[in-house]
Formats: structure tokens, sequence, C-alpha cells
């Protein structure tokens, strides 16, 4: 790769998500808006080499984008579309934009997560839309093949044009429930690159590494949610422990990790942001998990009773045994394995791999060995990651000598 | 403006209660009106059971009638509105209505403009 091969790939990452929003609004077509700005950068690969980056690359990509809608819209106007003729007129009434246009990005975001999509297509549309990423790179990320992605995302974009999935940000009533949309989405591409669900490695860098910056797309879109917040904290204070989490032996446990050589920035970074949202006032279930993490990175041994009160507020906001199961970890450290064992035993999360991975930890605790191993052995048929897996398996053999 | 069709899915056999019934007949009539006063109203109606449905094949020249509808299934269409809105967000509130009047599913389905 070239120098300004790489310098085109670094814009097209930047800029792509901008300059779709953009030309979505000034056309009224996102199928097209995206084509013609796939058309741009396959011009600038061809140019650049040899004229060198323009000033404002994302400026450049804007306008040959929007040169190049034009000339499609005039074809197919001069074949008497009445649609294209229309879309024309709207198109050259609209100056040409070039500065940071926050709200174009904003309406982007809430049609690609709209509720009429399903939520691997929201998944989808957001990395290839907003964050730039190729469908074969979302296929790779997702362990599906190319095609696949290729139809999902077609059918999708289809869907927007034909049932008129509006480009806009929702009515102030709605406003709270969509949001939650959004969030979610991104918080999946992290969770999806923090644990790979199946293959080799436990994480994917490249699908962390995206979500942080849509998390980052997202407060700067919208500064005064303080969800948003707390989801880019959750996700950095998370994300900071990466590179201690695997061993060789396998996933290493929170207590066991090696805290200088998590990332200091995002550490840094995600506490200062919880503390923002505390200040806030406005508490909200990605707050609280931030929080959580917050406690974890403090110096000294983890205060466990504050994790405990923690979860019991994160109970109150999402009252779902996943959390009834992690807040019973906690309980673990304060009040005894056997106390969370009563706590756990009761939960309806048979075949969930961590559900497992819990009890068999609390029956091993109590000394309930033989127990135990059984616990282990459904844990490991459960999860489909082989760090986990590895994990899981030397514990259970320690327990069974 | 664009046309959606809401359309009601009925689960087939069994008959609902009757006070029910008229329950659900006055929320649908009610809605109907609100529609009309919006402006967004096109067409609506109820539809008689599958069981009285007649299906018609054009084959070899000629068109061969069957008793019956074109596909059994779980779930029928058991009656419609066609609406006249902006855009999916509304259509999908006008339909959010008539989920709540109807008590079961309802598709909304941009029509080809």
């Amino acid at each position: 790769m070239t120098e300004a091969d790489r310098q085109v790939a670094a814009v097209f990452r930047a800029e792509h998500g901008r300059a779709v929003a953009v030309l979505t609004r000034q056309l009224g077509d996102l199928g097209l808006a995206e084509e013609a700005v796939q058309e741009a950068f396959v011009v600038a690969l061809r140019r650049w080499p040899t004229d060198g980056v323009p000033p404002s690359p994302a400026g450049w990509i804007l306008t040959t984008a929007r040169r190049r809608a034009i000339d499609h819209l005039r074809r197919e106007a001069a074949r008497a579309d009445k649609h294209a003729q229309a879309a024309l007129l709207h198109a050259r009434d609209e100056p040409p934009e070039v500065g940071p246009v926050q709200d174009d990005r904003l309406r982007l975001v809430f049609t690609c997560c709209h509720p009429a999509l399903a939520v691997p297509t929201q998944v989808a549309l957001t990395l290839r839309l907003l964050g730039g990423l190729t469908t074969s790179e979302i296929a790779h990320a997702f362990l599906v093949p190319e095609p696949t992605m290729a139809q999902r995302i077609v059918r999708a974009k289809a869907k927007i044009r034909d049932a008129r999935i509006p480009y806009r940000v929702p009515r102030d009533e709605d406003l709270p429930d969509r949001l939650t949309g959004v969030l979610a989405v991104v918080y999946l591409v992290f969770t999806a690159g923090h644990t790979a669900v199946a293959g080799d490695d436990l994480v994917r860098e490249d699908l962390c590494a995206e979500a942080i910056r849509l998390g980052r797309l997202l407060v700067e879109l919208m500064p005064d949610e303080p969800e948003a917040l707390g989801l880019l904290a959750l996700m950095l204070l998370v994300d900071s422990r990466r590179a201690t989490r695997v061993g060789p032996d396998g996933l290493v446990l929170l207590a066991d990790q090696d805290r200088s050589r998590w990332d200091a920035d995002e550490v840094a970074e995600g506490r200062a942001l919880v503390r923002r949202c505390l200040r806030r006032g406005r508490p909200g279930p990605y707050q609280v998990q931030a929080a959580i993490q917050a406690v974890h990175t403090d110096p000294g041994p983890t205060d466990w009773a504050q994790v405990v009160a923690l979860y019991d507020q994160l109970l109150a906001l999402v009252p779902s045994p996943v959390v009834a199961l992690n807040r019973a970890v906690a309980v673990a450290e304060v009040s005894g394995p056997g106390a969370a064992l009563a706590l756990v035993d009761d939960l309806p999360l048979t075949g969930f791999h961590v559900f497992h991975a819990v009890r068999a930890d609390l029956l091993r605790r109590v000394g309930r060995r033989h127990e135990a191993v059984v616990e282990y052995d459904a844990a490991i048929a459960a999860t489909d990651n082989a760090a986990e897996r590895a994990h899981l398996t030397r514990v259970r053999d320690t327990v069974r000598v | 403006m664009a046309q959606y069709l809401l359309s009601v899915m009925e689960p087939t056999g069994g008959t609902p209660d009757p006070e029910l019934l008229r329950q659900v007949m006055r929320d649908v009539e009610e809605l109907d009106q609100a529609m009309r006063d919006k402006g967004v109203w096109v067409f609506a109606g109820g539809l008689h059971a599958p069981t009285s449905a007649t299906v018609l094949r054009a084959q070899d020249g000629r068109v061969v009638v069957t008793d019956g509808p074109f596909a059994e299934g779980k779930e029928h269409l058991g009656g419609f509105s066609i609406i006249d809105v902006d855009d999916l967000d509304a259509a999908l509130d006008w339909g959010s209505r008539l989920a709540t009047a109807t008590g079961l599913p309802i598709e909304v389905r941009p029509f080809r403009s």
C-alpha cells in the first residue's frame, strides 16, 4: 500500500459517514448518496497518488460525490424519470457543504438503527454507512459469508427506500426509546469484539476499536445524553484491560490481571467520563455499569461493598437474571460464596455459559467439588470460544484432582 | 405522501369472546374515525372467514376455480386499513394504535408508488 492509498483509506474511514449523511439530506436518497461517495473514493484512489492529496480531503470527496450523483440524476432525468428530475432540482438548490454538519450524521445514526430493521441489520448498516467499513470487513467480523452480508445491506437499503424509513432525528417523545436502540447497537458491536462468540481469539480488536470510535461520535453528536457518555466510559474501561484478559493459558480473571499493563489512557478517560456522569445526576444502565468498572480500577483492594451497591442500583434499572448473576459474583466477595450460591441457584439461565461458570466457581469455593465439576462441564459445553474453554478446562481439572 | 397497507393478522379457528369482540369493534371503529378525521384514511374493511374464499388460477387457456383460501395457515388476513401518510414512522404510529385496538399483530407494508 502506498502512502496515498493509506491516506485514502484513512479518509474513507473517517469521512464516509459524514459524506453519506450530508449527501443523503441533499439528494433525499440514501442508496444514491452511498454509491456516489463510493465512486468518489474510487476516483481518489486513482488521482491522489499522482495529483497529490487535496488540501481538504473531506471536502474533495463530498464535492466529487455530489457531482457524480448529479451526473447520475441527469442521466436518469433525461430518461424521463420523474423521481430523478425532482431529486435533481432539490440537489441543485443545495449549496455544497464542507464543514462539520453534526445533525446529518445524527439523522444517519437514527436511520441505520431504525426499529423497523432487524438488529443484525442495524449493526451492519451502522458499521457500513456511518463507520465506513467495507462489506467484507463487516462479514469477516461477524463470521458471516460476504454474499450474505452484502445481501443483508442491499435489502436494508431497499427497505429504507421502499418503506420510507424517515431520515431524521426522532421526535422528543420517541427519543429515549430510539436512543436506547442506538446505544444498544454500538454496545453490541463492542461486545461482539470483546467476547468473540466463536473462534480462537477471545477479542476482536478491530470491532472494539470501531465501537469506541462510534461511541465517541455519539457523545460528540449528543453531548447532553448521559447514557451516551456512560456507554463510552464503559467501553473504554472494559477495553483498557484487553491486553491482560488473555494469557498463555487462556482467560485471566480480573483479580489475577497485571494492573500495570492496563491501558492507562483508557482508564483515565473512562474514569473522568464516569465522574462527568455522576455530576449530571441522571443515572442509567450504561452509566452504572461504567461506575462498576471504575470501582475495579480504583487503587488498592476492590471495594466490593460498593460494587454490590451499584449492582443493586443496576438491578433496579434493569431487572434481568444476567444482572442478578453479576450481582451474585460481587455478593460472594462481601458475604461469602454460600450466600452468593443461594442467589444464583434459581436463576433461569441454564445453557448460558457464564451462569454455569459462576455456579461452578461458587460450588468449588464452598467445597462441593463433584457438583462443581458437573457445572464446569456444562460451562465448557456451552461456550464456543477457545480461550474461555481453555480457562474453564484448566480450572475444572484442578478441582477434579 | 405514501400509502401503506395495515393488515390485521387473525388466528385461524376458535371464536373470540363476544363481549371482547364488541369492545374490539368499538375500538376499531373509533380508530377508523380518527384516521378519517386526520385525513389519512384511504380504505378499510373486515373480511369474512377464510373458508368463504374462492381461488382462481389461469392455466392452459382456462380458469380453474377452487373452494377455500389460497393457503391454509395458523393466521390469516382478517381485515385491513389503507392509509396515506408521510413516512414509515407515521404508518407505524397508526399501526400501533390498530394493534392496541385489535389485540392482534399488524403487518405494515408500503404500496409501490
